[in-house]
């Protein structure tokens, strides 16, 4: 298979206060085209920053991203929103729907933004296969949590993405709705054959992916295939390391 | 390579911009602000409002000022002297025109006879059919041209109402009594300014002989109106007649240049006012980027998510600034419909300025030029913030940071130089000075630093040393004065600036006004007497000790003109304008007196005081002012050659003096030694000091009944000319001023409803701990009680500050502070902001917590 994200031994630090302070250190790892992969680990073990720097949003201070065989250190904002555009999807925590735009125009933005034509029935094709084709008209401010988050999941995938980053997606829902939305996820991601990286701290969430990476102190500490055995092992693993 | 890469390398990165999306989007994200939007704007509606009616009040009078030009002359064409022209000069003046009038004016007293009112007035004695253009306005319609008929006269308005006088009553001038044929309104290019100056009484000139005021040495200004019947080209007329006219010190007006003049005075004040109107554009300026960099922090998730979506930061840099272009666009129509509106009450506001009738019609130049200007500047001052969206990473959407452009940012610096370049574009338009614009700006931009930095300093001051034992309302109120997205900066600003304006024009009234009265306070003379005849002389003098007044002399007054200096004369003058002197000194007519010592006044700077000519033919050695003599290079030694009346009088420069020019005493530029002067034509002035009004009018009634010729002012009628006449100009000045203080308010308004959102989180906060209605409501009201105590009092030290000087340096007197006025303006300025900030705070203060967090959030 092909690679589609190689992370080649990517560190990120900062300056506070007079010090370097490093995020993430010598980072290395690929992922193949149509896998699934989480990346975990405890609070302040660099996930989310990675996510960022997988995903284009911002700049390793040493080593390199190459997201779909594209250098992206090599390119400057305007041309990584480019390749956003074009291959990434998004998922959030906390939905980040835009509150002025209905459901629908939510939806169509990354199509309109390409410059394509007849794009409202793909828009509402995908609100459907959510469940929220009567919703379309609706601002985010007038749906709940679970449907906000099931109009980005629609969002994310309109452009067709090669790609699709999900930030602790059901971090903001409870666990019935947050059930459903992972169904929906892997569905269609299945559907439409898309690399997942997920970041997460829900280890059941995890679990569904193919690969785990584990994240500690900004250092990769375990980098596993998911089987039902090793899942379990992980599973008590993490929360020991959590509580600890 | 896989076929990954392949695809990949098929990615355009120059992406076109698709204007189209990007409108789309601006209107989307529109949606929940546009009411907050036109709240940004609002501030510049004021600006923008007065700019178009003043911008269309100058068109109106343009187009007024040149379709009734004949009007404001009367004639074809005027000339003038200061002195009765040679009888070869009338013999050329009565052959031009088909119809000609002849005018002679002169300041005297007026008496009517009903009530014993007296008051020093402009007599104009006129013969002919004049105006030939226009008519006089009087009351009855028929009495401006019936009063020639006899020993009539028309009495200007303003005289018959203070003197309670009707057409039919009588009155006196000089000798002889005359019947009020009519009240005067107006004539040809006079306006009601003029006519509150010099109120001015016409009669037949048939009858000036008869009144007796026309003496030797009278000063008296010669008119002749001439109109021609058929067409003839005026400009070649009066280009032949120059020299003739130049050679005998006679003045010339035609249609044309009264029109030229008019319209240069006009354009003069309205460009002045319009700088005054632009700057309260600038304040709303400062209010829309204020407002508008908090609505750009609020829109970061927006932006953000937008970022990660694929838009550009140059794209989601223009989704705002095409929001701000059409909402600046309909800030600048809606400023232009207001500004079109107030237009309509400009002329009654500026009438008695105004020289001709002005019907206010609908300016598009003026209203497309303010739309227009709206737009621009709206845009110029909301890039200032707009410029950080470039800056605004797509991380924010996983983890929220706002990082401000710095100061280095280069595009910061270049908006900067964009909104100078503008200022002073706009600022060169009215002006059409460099120097000036540049001043101007200049001095707008130190204002605005000075404001500022006050208001940074008082943000720093109060948070520094805001006492811990305060109780926590008061400490709450003062600390939301510098909390995150306060506006304090922008409202201290704009209403400071506001408050100075106004305060210094009231200030600066005050000062002259209190000038004036101080220089008569105590035992100092409040009283002039002038054209007294040397044969008058003891009797005044007389009548004054009669009054028990004290009358200790009288100053003797020649008029001379100065003929050349070290043998340069105005002709050289005219040719060369390197020598250093002006034209003007030559065409004067100076009033000179003669004495032996120097008064109290002066002061000997240079030279020796000559006293007394040695002898009949020794040199005439005389004293000059110093400031005049060195405006115009002249030295002690020097020779001055003067004309009295035909007589030339070579002097000498001997000695210089300073004048106190605020004292009410005769002063002179120029002063000659006794034994020269004492046998021309002179008239004497007499200064004294009446104590009460009663005596002052039973005195002036006695002097004008006994010497009609004499001319009298007192103190009082300056007193009251004066004020009237700041007050006149004072209105309209803080009239159009008090658009910036308004600006200041609307951004105040502004402001609490942008940051409503943080308001009432915060009410809910203090509510959910415990704090009452009453003391949230009581926290709201010292957070503006400080703000506009704070603005009152920038802007009241602003204008102190501005006061002392324009007081110590142009005015030469001692700003005294008038506290009461300073008093009442603070507290004005604190009240009226509180009440604007409370009203449009209600919503927080009065509602229960949970219904407003339903309702807004």
């Amino acid at each position: 298979m092909d690679t589609i994200l190689n992370v080649k031994n990517v560190s990120k630090t900062y300056q506070s206060a007079g010090r370097t302070l490093t995020v993430l250190d010598t980072i290395h790892f690929a992922v193949e085209a149509g896998s699934t992969v989480s990346i975990v680990g405890p609070s302040g073990s660099g996930k989310t920053t990675l996510l960022g720097l997988c995903a284009g949003l911002d700049n390793s201070s040493s080593g390199s991203v190459e997201l779909h065989g594209i250098q992206l250190e090599k390119l400057n904002e305007d041309q990584r929103a480019q390749i956003r555009n074009q291959y990434v999807g998004f998922i959030f925590q906390n939905f980040q729907l835009l509150p002025t735009l209905t459901a629908l125009e939510n939806v169509m933005v990354p199509l309109e933004l390409r410059g394509e034509k007849n794009i409202k029935p793909r828009a509402l094709d995908l609100l459907d296969k959510v469940g929220l084709s009567d919703r379309g008209h609706h601002y985010p401010a007038q749906l709940s949590g679970g449907e906000q988050q099931r109009v980005s999941l629609a969002r994310a995938f309109s452009n067709q993405p090669r790609i699709l980053f999900a930030d602790e997606p059901t971090g903001n829902l409870d666990a019935e709705t947050s059930g459903k939305i992972v169904n929906l996820i892997f569905d269609l991601n299945k559907q439409a054959g898309t690399t997942l990286i997920l970041v997460t701290h829900d280890l059941d969430l995890a679990s569904k992916t193919g690969r785990i990476i584990r994240l500690k102190g900004g250092r990769v500490v375990a980098d596993e295939t998911v089987t039902q055995k090793n899942t379990e092992y992980n599973m008590q693993n993490t929360e020991s390391e959590s509580t600890n | 390579m896989s076929p990954i890469l392949n695809e990949s390398s098929d990615i355009n990165y120059n992406r076109r911009l698709n204007f189209p999306w990007l409108a789309k989007m601006a209107w989307r994200d529109s949606r929940r602000n546009r009411s907050r939007l036109l709240l940004f704007v609002s501030s510049i509606i004021l600006g923008i409002g007065a700019l178009v009616a003043i911008n269309s009040l100058g068109q109106t009078l343009q187009q007024e000022i040149d379709s009734q030009a004949a009007n404001l002359l009367g004639a074809d064409l005027e000339l003038s002297s200061g002195k009765i022209i040679t009888p070869a000069i009338k013999k050329r003046v009565d052959s031009l025109g088909d119809r000609r009038s002849e005018q002679r004016s002169f300041s005297s007293m007026i008496y009517f006879l009903k009530n014993g009112g007296t008051r020093l007035i402009q007599v104009r004695a006129l013969n002919g059919e004049f105006p030939f253009y226009g008519e006089f306005e009087t009351i009855p319609i028929t009495a401006g041209k019936t009063f020639r008929n006899g020993q009539q006269a028309l009495v200007d308005q303003t005289l018959m109402l203070q003197y309670d006088a009707k057409p039919g009553d009588s009155i006196k001038i000089g000798n002889t009594t005359f019947a009020i044929a009519g009240i005067l309104k107006g004539a040809p290019g006079q306006t009601g300014f003029s006519a509150s100056v010099a109120p001015v009484v016409y009669i037949p000139l048939s009858f000036l002989p008869q009144t007796g005021l026309e003496q030797k040495g009278s000063r008296i200004n010669y008119k002749y109106f001439i109109k021609y019947d058929r067409p003839v080209d005026i400009k070649k007329l009066v280009d032949q007649l120059e020299p003739v006219l130049e050679s005998e010190g006679i003045d010339y007006d035609t249609v044309q240049t009264q029109k030229e003049d008019s319209l240069r005075s006009f354009s003069d004040v309205t460009r002045f006012l319009s700088l005054v109107a632009f700057i309260a554009l600038l304040l709303g300026c400062i209010g829309v980027a204020s407002a508008i960099h908090i609505y750009v922090k609020e829109k970061i998730n927006t932006i953000a998510v937008l970022r990660c979506l694929g838009v550009k930061a140059s794209q989601a840099f223009l989704i705002y600034l095409i929001q701000i272009t059409g909402i600046g666009f309909i800030g600048s129509v809606i400023g232009a419909i207001v500004g079109t509106i107030i237009q309509q009450f400009l002329p009654l506001l500026l009438k008695d300025f105004l020289p001709v009738k002005v019907v206010p019609h609908i300016s598009w130049t003026s209203i497309w030029q303010g739309i227009g200007l709206g737009i621009i500047i709206s845009i110029l001052f909301a890039l200032l913030p707009l410029v950080s969206i470039r800056k605004i990473s797509p991380l924010n959407t996983l983890r929220m940071s706002f990082e401000h452009t710095s100061i280095k940012d280069p595009a910061k610096w270049v908006i900067y130089g964009l909104i100078l370049f503008f200022i002073y574009s706009f600022t060169f338009i009215q002006l059409d000075g460099w120097i000036e614009s540049a001043v101007f700006t200049i001095s707008v931009v130190l204002a605005f630093l000075i404001l500022s930095g006050i208001a940074l300093f008082l943000m720093w001051l109060v948070r520094k040393l805001m006492p811990e034992s305060w109780s926590y309302l008061w400490r709450q109120g003062l600390a939301n004065l510098y909390r995150p997205n306060n506006q304090t900066n922008t409202l201290i600003v704009s209403i400071g600036l506001g408050t100075a304006l106004i305060s210094t024009v009231f200030f600066i009234q005050t000062l002259l006004l209190s000038r004036v009265t101080l220089s008569a306070s105590g035992n100092q003379p409040n009283m002039v007497l002038f054209d007294i005849q040397s044969t008058q002389r003891q009797q005044v003098l007389d009548l004054a000790r009669k009054f028990n007044l004290p009358a200790e002399g009288t100053v003797p007054i020649v008029n001379m003109r100065l003929e050349s200096v070290n043998d340069i004369t105005a002709a050289a003058v005219e040719k060369d304008s390197t020598l250093g002197m002006q034209s003007w000194i030559f065409s004067r007519e100076y009033r000179v007196t003669f004495r032996d010592s120097i008064v109290r006044s002066e002061k000997i700077t240079a030279g020796t005081w000559a006293g007394t000519r040695n002898g009949p033919d020794g040199p005439i050695y005389i004293s000059i002012e110093e400031r005049f003599a060195k405006r115009n290079h002249i030295e002690i030694g020097d020779t001055m050659v003067f004309n009295v009346q035909g007589t030339v009088l070579p002097t000498i420069v001997r000695s210089m003096r300073t004048v106190d020019w605020n004292r009410v005493q005769t002063n002179f530029l120029v002063v000659f030694p006794t034994g020269v002067l004492e046998k021309a034509p002179q008239f004497h002035v007499l200064m004294t000091h009446v104590p009460s009004v009663e005596t002052s009018a039973r005195f002036q009634q006695a002097v004008v009944q006994q010497f009609p010729n004499i001319s009298i002012i007192d103190l009082g009628l300056i007193l009251r000319v004066l004020d009237n006449i700041l007050d006149k100009v004072g209105f309209v000045i803080r009239f159009i001023a008090g658009f910036s203080i308004i600006t200041g308010l609307v951004v105040l308004i502004a402001s609490v409803l942008i940051s409503k959102y943080q308001r009432i989180q915060e009410s809910v906060l203090l509510r959910t701990l415990g704090a009452s209605r009453k003391q949230i409501f009581t926290i709201a009201s010292l957070e503006y009680f400080f703000l506009g105590a704070f603005a009152a009092a920038t802007g009241i030290i602003l204008a102190l500050a501005g006061s002392w000087a324009l007081g110590r340096f142009t005015f030469k007197t001692t700003f005294v502070p008038p506290v009461l006025p300073i008093v009442i303006v603070f507290f004005s300025i604190c009240l009226l902001t509180v009440f604007i900030g409370l009203v449009n705070s209600r919503f927080i203060v009065s509602k229960s917590p949970l219904e407003i967090l339903r309702q807004e959030v």
